[in-house]
């Protein structure tokens, strides 16, 4: 019961932002970009016509009115035409989706086997080599651009050293895609046994979802250092020594379980710094999934499908938060119980 | 070790230091000087570009064309035979411009809607945080993007779009310390002793929020930067042939495939080297100004 | 009475930004069979540092630096980190002085004591779970099958001191220490805890070592006191004797400050602070607030002199005789 009270206040607080996201993803798309009644009938038009457009677009109408349109053909899953394809976007979306998604986890799943342990060792082993390493990792990553490292991995793992594919996309040329369950090639892969595939998959994978890995790295390895530390130094895992529990149990165990629940607070944050890497290390490596899809769109001054990846990622962000919210009371007995 | 430290009775004699604390000092204090010392350099470099640069940044050379970084061209030459240390020197005219503009603007904006809302309290500050938390729902990078999109590319849109993502930090300070301030007994005291509630408000304010802006101006400048620089690499805000550190690693993009590393490389080297003097100068200035957020990063 | 462990000579030192410091300057006592040693001191005197140093469990920047603490037959001082851990939560447990703080706040209470029959006596999961809940009820948590199920922050502070007990008697340790076990509880819990201590020890033949600053708890708990100054051990005696006829001038003037009752003299705080401990002259450290200092008090420590039967006290003057006990 009282975790339910918990979700409710949440979720309270969820959709009045629900609410303003719409309201500026409608402005940045309807009201400020010049007519687009004009921009869709082109140049060479007439005023008349423009006006017969506007009409037939509703806009006309009021603000509130177009909005309430606006909502209700989201929530049907219109999000508009891509000019430059001719075709829905929702479709484009679904279909560069599964790119963009494999890449988002496997980049979260590299940050988080890599961040955390060095997180761990930096506080276990503080002022040592290994937290200086960590330290400058964590200063370096903050302030490298995530497409500059990309091209210097680039650089340096495809130019110099070979062992890197061009970065063309998700699946080595004449290479078949496997069958497709997931969406996600290394997961297909995996399940139907297409070892070729899943080889190649893989590589392909490696640098951009290494690029964008140690991007979010940083702040993962910090916040796990810092918390670490903090309780490392509690009366708990005080305890926990005095009464003879081994080493790797305490660290591991008590102190690191305890240290998630602020780590996942800031998973958060994390999930937002992904989302605005996947679209940057998308366009370096020529990765078919949306980010990639809305930089394409920018260059070819396709609104719809620029202004949907921005609706969409802002709604993933604010469920993903809600999400971790919601795990945060489930993990902890203090908010679950109380 | 508990018991120790908790015997107030103990004074920290005047001994003489060790030496482990006074390298842990100098170290810290030298970082900060080398970062402060890059960025003077580079925006002396920029300001002073004219006469600074060893050659115009437009100035094509047939005969130069590709060169990898020699005496003469520092740090190489493109396609068109342009000396890259004049171009980066050039560009970043623009990259600190818009950073530093955007960061005051933000500043500015933050801080005046955040008095508003930290006093009307009521409606008005509801009005305000909802608005906030929407403009926090947006991962700031993106919303930057869709923000230039909608309102045109152009270096002066860059500037703002930077800027709206960042006015829900200092609105939020501010907001929070005037709470702050108002819960506290030395306001009621003054109120009492007939001080108007604004000039209360403004005596504590300053010195209670201007080391956390300060330290939060800092730190901006560096995200400003990242920003600015990610936008113009995927194509927004500049136009060519005006040029910014992330444009020019995009145009060098193209050479990886050949070899030409230089290309990509020196524009990103400028914009990690900015970046990480303004992250280490934020961070020694929350030392030395925030005595309470000390050892938390 | 037979030893159950003997601390010899202990010293340990932190290294601070500042210098050197030497919280505890050769700590010698012993613990016997069954019985309750209190060790006394203000903060700052080095108790908790010796109790965290007979666990072995002093980190950097600090370190032992000499001494030998021998529990059957063995030199903990000595021991290899491995041989510890079987040591710790064994032979050796403790409880500490923030019950509230010193459970795990994600794992149940239950778990956190059968957890220690699984590692330290190899038992089934659900054997230990069952064994944890007849350990509950022992150290008086009512209701123990229920509460096993809970969490830290739904117990009073005097019932996670209860959980901590049950956990610190698990194991039949030879050696319990407790170290301020009251601290931050209200009186009459604070009362239940010592009396469930002094029982337990008793039932289940545990020493105890308990360490506290309030002279009222000593008088009332325990068997014998070790005095505590400044981290050098002045005076161990029987509590009667202690109380009695205080040979130390610390020992003194700290039962002379006791609050009473009873009769009419007045509370005496004593003169002077703990002195910083660093820099610190190499002899006794109350020569700085001592009435019967002389020159040699500051350049050599004086020795632990037996004064009575069982009763050691370390003090120049007491051992000429210029300070007569009382």
């Amino acid at each position: 019961m009282a975790f339910l009270a918990y979700f409710l206040r949440r979720l309270s607080l969820v959709i009045p932002t629900l609410v303003g996201v719409t309201i500026i993803t409608f402005t940045l798309t309807y009201v400020l970009p010049g007519n687009p009644a004009v921009v869709k009938a082109g140049p060479l038009v007439s005023p008349e016509m423009v006006k017969e457009l506007e009409k037939q677009m509703g806009l006309d109408q009021p603000f509130w009115v177009q909005y309430g349109r606006y909502v209700s053909g989201v929530l049907h899953g219109d999000l508009g035409e891509s000019a430059s394809t001719g075709r829905p976007v929702l479709k484009d979306f679904k279909q560069r989706l599964p790119a963009t998604l494999e890449l988002t986890l496997a980049s979260l799943l590299i940050a988080l086997v890599l961040g955390i342990p060095l997180g761990v060792q930096s506080a276990v082993h503080r002022d040592t080599a290994i937290d200086h390493i960590g330290r400058i990792v964590g200063v370096a990553g903050v302030a490298m651009p995530t497409f500059w490292t990309g091209l210097l991995a680039l650089y340096v793992f495809f130019y110099l050293l070979g062992v890197a594919p061009p970065p063309l996309g998700r699946i080595g040329p004449g290479i078949e895609p496997p069958h497709a369950i997931t969406g996600l090639y290394v997961v297909d892969s995996l399940l139907t046994g297409n070892w070729k595939a899943l080889g190649s998959a893989l590589h392909q994978l490696m640098l951009p979802s290494l690029t964008l890995g140690l991007s979010v790295m940083a702040p993962i390895a910090r916040m796990v250092r810092s918390t670490m530390l903090e309780i490392l130094e509690s009366d708990y895992v005080k305890a926990a020594w005095a009464a003879g529990i081994p080493r790797r149990r305490v660290i591991y165990g008590d102190a690191l379980a305890n240290a998630m629940i602020p780590v996942i607070t800031i998973l958060g944050i994390v999930f937002g710094f992904l989302m605005a890497g996947n679209a940057v290390v998308e366009s370096v490596f020529a990765w078919p999934g949306i980010g990639n899809y809305a930089i394409t769109s920018l260059m070819t001054k396709d609104s719809g499908p620029i202004q949907s990846f921005v609706l969409f990622v802002a709604l993933l962000y604010v469920i993903v938060n809600f999400i971790i919210d919601i795990l945060y009371g489930l993990i902890d007995p203090r908010i679950r119980l109380e | 070790m508990a018991e120790l430290s908790s015997s107030g009775t103990a004074p920290l004699a005047p001994a003489p230091a060790s030496l482990r604390l006074i390298w842990r000092r100098l170290r810290r204090n030298w970082l900060s000087a080398a970062a402060l010392a890059v960025i003077v350099l580079m925006a002396f470099a920029a300001t002073l570009a004219v006469w600074v640069a060893p050659y115009e940044p437009d100035a094509t050379d047939a005969d130069a064309a590709l060169q990898a970084p020699v005496l003469h061209h520092l740090l190489g030459t493109d396609i068109y035979g342009r000396d890259l240390l004049s171009r980066i020197v050039y560009a970043g005219q623009v990259d600190l411009a818009v950073a530093f503009g955007a960061t005051a603007l933000a500043l500015l904006i933050g801080c005046s809607i955040g008095v508003v809302a930290g006093l009307y309290r009521g409606v008005i500050d509801l009005v305000i945080m909802r608005c906030v938390d929407s403009v926090m729902a947006f991962p700031a990078f993106i919303l930057a993007m869709a923000i230039t999109a909608a309102l045109g590319n152009s270096v002066g849109n860059v500037l703002i779009a930077i800027a709206i993502t960042q006015i829900p930090n200092y609105l939020r300070l501010i907001r929070g310390e005037i709470f702050r301030i108002r819960e506290m007994e030395y306001a009621d005291a003054a109120r009492v002793v007939g001080n108007p509630a604004w000039r209360i408000m403004f005596i504590h304010l300053l010195p209670n929020a201007l080391p956390p802006i300060i330290v939060q101006a800092t730190l901006a400048m560096g995200y400003a930067l990242l920003t600015m620089a990610s936008l113009s690499f995927i194509g927004l805000g500049i136009q060519p042939p005006q040029s910014e550190w992330g444009s020019m690693t995009a145009e060098g993009a193209q050479y990886i495939v050949t070899g030409e590393w230089w290309l990509f490389l020196f524009p990103g080297v400028a914009i990690v080297l900015m970046v990480l003097s303004f992250n280490l100068i934020g961070d020694s200035l929350r030392d030395f100004l925030d005595p309470r957020m000390r050892g938390v990063r | 009475m037979s030893a159950v462990i003997e601390v010899r000579d202990v010293s340990v030192r932190f290294a601070t930004d500042f210098g050197e410091v030497e919280a505890v300057d050769g700590a010698s006592f012993e613990v016997r069979e069954g019985e309750i040693l209190g060790l006394v001191g203000e903060s700052g005197s080095g108790k908790s540092v010796t109790a965290t140093a007979i666990l072995r469990l002093i980190r950097r920047p600090g370190r032992l630096t000499g001494g030998s603490i021998v529990l059957g037959g063995r030199d903990l001082a000595r021991l290899g980190e491995d041989e510890l851990q079987k040591v710790r939560g064994t032979e050796i447990t403790m409880v500490s002085q923030t019950p509230r703080t010193a459970l795990n706040p994600l794992i149940t209470v239950g778990e956190q004591v059968a957890r220690l029959f699984v590692l330290h006596a190899g038992l089934s999961k659900a054997d230990a779970r069952k064994r944890a809940i007849e350990m509950l009820a022992m150290v008086g948590i009512p209701e123990p099958e229920r509460r096993a199920r809970q969490y830290a922050h739904q117990f009073s502070g005097g019932m996670c001191q209860r959980v901590m007990i049950a956990m610190a008697l698990a194991t039949s340790p030879r050696l319990l220490i407790a170290d301020e076990p009251t601290t931050g509880l209200d009186v009459s819990t604070a009362a239940r805890i010592l009396d469930l201590l002094r029982d337990l020890g008793h039932r289940t033949g545990a020493s105890i070592l308990l360490i506290t600053h309030d002279l009222g708890v000593v008088a009332t708990t325990c068997h014998r006191v070790a005095v505590m100054h400044a981290g050098q051990m002045v005076e161990v005696a029987p509590v009667r004797a202690l109380f009695a006829h205080p040979a130390h001038p610390y020992t003194r003037a700290l039962v002379r400050s006791i609050p009473r009752i009873d009769c009419e003299v007045a509370m005496e705080p004593i003169p002077g602070a703990v002195p910083s401990l660093l820099n610190i002259a190499p002899g006794c450290r109350y020569a700085g607030r001592c009435p019967w200092v002389e020159e040699r008090c500051r350049q050599i420590k004086p020795g632990m002199t037996e004064i009575a039967p069982d009763h050691l006290v370390a003090c120049y003057a007491v051992e000429d005789g210029r300070a007569r006990v009382v």
